[in-house]
């Protein structure tokens, strides 16, 4: 991953879970009773959007730990290949 | 509810106390120098920083609050849950990385990082001391609350022995003994929350009748407005009562007094039954009078076990397809089946008496359990069914300020310069992030639990999660109470870190210009712990009889207002300048708590008047105060810009 693929990868995912968030604002303020339907396993709407938000914060946050894990990698690995041209 | 002082509790809260306290005094000569003393050298491991940001996050006002909020209301108190989480994604994509690159001690160093400003680091200071502050008030009233019940010392016992705990914590050894606290505690309440989930999920739902006292809930009818008086007494269910005639301060409410043969007066609450008749559905009832006799339903409350006292409540009334029990539930049936039950809640309403005395009446409410499961039930929340634009602006301002207000709270950002670099920063914020986000989710399952557990407290919503350990095992009672403690513990030792940090680092050498070597910052950080400590304490005992948990409302508020607008501009926008800073702390800091001051909330709550006297319109300020922040922030830089070199001639 380039230097600003990796400035530009926390931004992205801030504005994914924003986007997420937001969703879930919009719908308790005007579509309210959207909340109360049960789409899966008799478990309405609110439950599943709240549970979600939670879990894809995880899983967002694995996401950029990963891909910061590789980036550092990257990185670390470069200044032992400057030295080896010496 | 009576609360006999659980032995196994108090012995599990003082071997904690004694293991903290040991493991601060053990750690004490590595907090020699302020690098130890406030940022533990930044040698805290990665993943122990980690579960140590969820022990200094979660607060008495996250454990107990939230599932007491869930267990009176149902799902709003879930939206606590979901709005604290999403708060550290803007600390982990916007704020982690950059907070220890920029700063070394405090906040105010990673707002200064660029200008070496007296004015950002005194401003930025004072910001974190009123922060703090708002934040350490709940946490000891929530100490004196806690320890009544489940130790049985007075209120001011249980502040005076948190505030001492968290001085020694803190004094000896600083940010190494705090982290260590703030693990601890992260670790035991992640796994014991997980432990009640599981055990709740075994024992599943049951229909009753009450709740776990075995007092059965009476109902008695149909009965007739007109022939009220007269039923009474005709058969055997009702020879016992008399009909109280409603006085002035009766007459409108939906209940109806009745006094037994043994002069006893009960409370019944009017329920609509078919043909223009209705029932009476046993309510409860607690009237304190002027002369200060508290008396329960009917009868001057009891001191010890058996003696008059409010039944526990919080039951399923009716289950799906008439089912009395439900057996192992799990992780979704535990919702489904609720969705389609029947639960008795227990809403109350306060009644002033013609002789001076205040009665409230606690009465049972049948709620399908699609209505608990759903948004918009309590009033903090009403915003999100009612069509008055302005409840709605409500209920956005508190989501907004629940999502800034994380990455600007100083207890929490010091915690970044307790590791070593910027990728340990990263990687323990997403443990931070695992570690709440799972325990918010436990926090739903627990507080439903709470709600059907028979075991509720209808005068102490905090006490609902520990009641409902109690409903499933003593042991388990015992683990959750002295949990419950240490969470005041591992928040109050962060705050006081990080208000000592503010006062030695950026007010005493900025505003004071004192000039201090090492070690006499340390000895400086020391006393000013003592004193804030001591200032938490007085706080503590003075707020006892004042709602306060809306007070972390107000610190989340203050510090997004305040602090996230300075954060986000310094870290984003190259033209941002000293002055646009420091006025952006001012405004964002002062605006938030003027809005606060003159808010619905605050008028009713703190000054006891009416909420129509109220100056602004909603009471949470974020909304219009954060963008405030913002405003001031750029308009000011822009203002301000440094004027470019004149060309050479």
């Amino acid at each position: 991953m380039s230097g600003s693929q990796t400035k530009r990868l926390p931004l992205v995912l801030f504005g994914i879970y924003l986007l997420l968030y937001g969703g879930f604002i919009v719908i308790n303020l005007f579509a309210t009773n959207l909340m109360e339907l049960t789409p899966f396993a008799g478990v309405n709407l609110a439950i599943w959007y709240g549970f979600g938000l939670i879990i894809a914060a995880i899983l967002l946050a694995f996401i950029y730990g990963i891909a910061g894990a590789d980036a550092n990698e990257t990185s670390s690995e470069v200044p032992e290949k400057k030295e080896v041209s010496k | 509810m009576i609360y006999e002082p659980s032995v196994l509790a108090v012995v599990v809260f003082f071997a904690f106390v004694g293991v903290t306290l040991g493991l601060s005094f053990w750690l004490g000569g590595k907090a020699k120098t302020s690098e130890g003393y406030f940022s533990a050298h930044g040698q805290i491991p990665w993943f122990i920083n980690g579960v140590a940001f969820a022990g200094d996050y979660l607060s008495a006002a996250s454990f107990l609050g939230i599932c007491g909020m869930i267990a009176f209301y149902g799902y709003d108190g879930f939206l606590y849950s979901i709005g604290y989480l999403a708060g550290w994604i803007v600390a982990l994509f916007i704020v982690a990385e950059p907070m220890k690159r920029l700063g070394k001690f405090t906040f105010a160093d990673a707002l200064n990082s660029k200008f070496n400003s007296p004015g950002i680091q005194i401003t930025a200071g004072l910001s974190t001391l009123v922060v703090s502050v708002f934040y350490l008030i709940p946490q000891m009233v929530g100490a004196g609350v806690l320890v009544t019940p489940l130790l049985g010392f007075p209120h001011w016992a249980g502040v005076v022995l948190v505030g001492v705990t968290v001085i020694l914590i803190v004094v000896t050894a600083g940010m190494v003994s705090t982290t260590w606290v703030q693990f601890l505690k992260g670790s035991l309440l992640v796994i014991f929350s997980a432990i009640l989930t599981f055990m709740l999920m075994l024992r599943g739902f049951e229909t009753a009748e009450g709740g776990a006292d075995g007092h059965k809930l009476r109902t008695l009818g149909p009965f007739t407005t007109k022939t009220l008086a007269d039923d009474l007494g005709k058969d055997e269910s009702t020879k016992q009562w008399t009909l109280i005639p409603a006085d002035s301060a009766w007459e409108k409410t939906p209940f109806v007094r009745l006094k037994n043969t043994e002069g006893a007066v009960t409370v019944w609450k009017k329920e609509e039954a078919q043909a223009g008749k209705f029932l009476l559905t046993e309510a409860q009832s607690l009237t304190k009078t002027i002369e200060g006799t508290v008396i329960v339903n009917g009868l001057i409350k009891g001191n010890k076990k058996g003696e008059p006292e409010l039944h526990p409540v919080g039951h399923i009334s009716k289950l799906p397809g008439g089912k009395e029990k439900t057996g192992p539930l799990g992780l979704l049936s535990f919702f489904s089946t609720l969705q389609e039950s029947e639960i008795i809640l227990w809403p109350k309403k306060v009644i002033k008496e013609e002789d001076g005395a205040t009665t409230t009446v606690y009465y049972q409410k049948p709620t399908p359990g699609s209505q608990v499961l759903r948004p918009g039930e309590h009033p903090r929340f009403k915003g999100i069914r009612s069509n008055d634009p302005i409840d709605k602006l409500n209920f956005l301002s508190l989501m907004l300020a629940l999502f800034c207000g994380t990455a600007s709270l100083p207890h929490i950002l010091i915690r970044y310069y307790t590791v070593k670099d910027e990728a340990a920063a990263r990687k323990s914020t997403i443990v931070g992030i695992v570690t709440i986000g799972f325990f918010y989710i436990l926090s739903l399952y627990m507080g439903l639990g709470a709600m059907t557990s028979g075991a509720l407290d209808v005068t102490n919503s905090n006490m609902a999660a520990p009641l409902l350990a109690r409903s499933i095992a003593e042991w388990l009672f015992a683990a959750i109470s002295a949990i419950a403690f240490t969470t005041v513990l591992g928040t109050v030792s962060g705050l006081i870190l990080a208000s000592a940090g503010a006062v030695t680092h950026d007010l005493m050498g900025h505003l004071l210009h004192i000039k201090m070597n090492d070690a006499e910052q340390v000895r400086v950080a020391k006393i000013s712990s003592v004193i804030v400590g001591v200032i938490a304490i007085i706080l503590g005992i003075l707020f006892k009889d004042m709602n306060v948990s809306y007070l972390v409302g107000w610190a989340f508020s203050v510090a997004a207002s305040a602090n996230l607008p300075s954060l986000i501009m310094l870290l984003f926008w190259k033209k941002t300048t000293s002055q646009g800073i420091i006025s952006a702390l001012i405004v964002g800091m002062v605006s938030s708590l003027g809005w606060i001051l003159l808010s619905e909330d605050t008028f009713t709550k703190v000054y006891g008047l009416n909420a129509e006297a109220a100056w602004v319109p909603f009471s949470q300020p974020g909304i219009v105060t954060i963008p405030l922040g913002f405003l001031v922030l750029i308009t000011v830089s822009l203002m301000t810009q440094p004027k470019p070199d004149k060309p050479e001639p």
